[in-house]
């Protein structure tokens, strides 16, 4: 439309040099999760079946705290990334699309200021 | 633009998928069922965070057979996405494309995936919670 050339068009509208930050930031999480959720895995396992004070002991230590709320902000934001490609890749319909980006990413923001929460709870003895 | 015997790309209802698509898929049904289990994740924390006695309700759910079998559901979930998810990292920095290295891979990451899953439950029951 318009008597614009292709090149005029798109002239000054990019590269914003942003296009890779979505793919980055998902490759940054994903290292950072690799040791995270190996030792966060078998710290679960075992603490599945152990009683309270156990339990709080092990996760209010001041590194196991550090680590999982490390652990928190780096799979809640992976996922929230995540999400947001498997949404964008299977839902047509624009507004439904992005309210669906929307209300995962305010949903998961949410989980992880609570489990933050949660943790400072325990590791400050509250 | 009425050449009839062109190529045609496989119908997926008519195509048996090679392993390493449906690791593909798994990968991201994986990380769906991942998302979904952050939520477990926080109340649990939250559980503990509120004291003893709201924390030995979430203890006891995740005792029994259907708190089991999420987590079991969820280890595997969790190490599969990761051993896939190395995979990626690795095809990211160019290597491994060839088809026989995906086939191999392909087969590590069931294997990996497998193997880290009866781990860690084989360390869970084995010291009861001890730890």
């Amino acid at each position: 439309m318009g008597l614009r050339s292709p090149l005029g068009q798109a002239k000054g509208l990019g590269s914003a040099k942003e296009g890779l930050h979505h793919w980055w930031v998902q490759r940054v999480t994903a290292v950072a999760l690799i040791p995270l959720t190996v030792w966060f895995a078998f710290k679960v396992a075992v603490l599945s079946m152990s009683d309270y004070n156990t339990v709080a002991e092990c996760i209010g230590s001041p590194w196991s705290a550090a680590l999982i709320i490390s652990l928190i902000v780096a799979a809640f934001y992976h996922a929230a990334l995540g999400m947001q490609v498997i949404y964008e890749d299977y839902i047509g319909a624009k507004a439904v699309r992005i309210s669906a980006i929307m209300g995962t990413n305010l949903l998961l923001f949410l989980l992880a200021a609570a489990g933050i929460i949660a943790v400072v709870r325990i590791a400050v003895g509250g | 633009m009425s050449s009839n015997n062109r190529p045609l790309s496989p119908h997926l209802d008519v195509y048996r998928l090679p392993l390493s698509a449906l690791i593909s898929i798994v990968h991201r049904g994986t990380g769906a069922f991942l998302t979904i289990g952050t939520v477990v994740l926080v109340w649990w924390l939250m559980a503990l965070a509120g004291g003893e006695q709201s924390f030995n309700e979430a203890q006891e759910f995740m005792g029994g057979f259907f708190g089991k079998l999420i987590l079991f559901g969820w280890s595997f979930a969790l190490f599969f996405h990761l051993a896939n998810g190395i995979r990626h990292l690795v095809w990211d920095a160019g290597y491994c494309f060839e088809k026989s290295d995906v086939e191999k891979s392909s087969y590590i990451v069931l294997g990996a995936a497998g193997f880290l899953t009866v781990l860690v439950w084989i360390i869970a029951f084995s010291t009861g919670g001890g730890a």
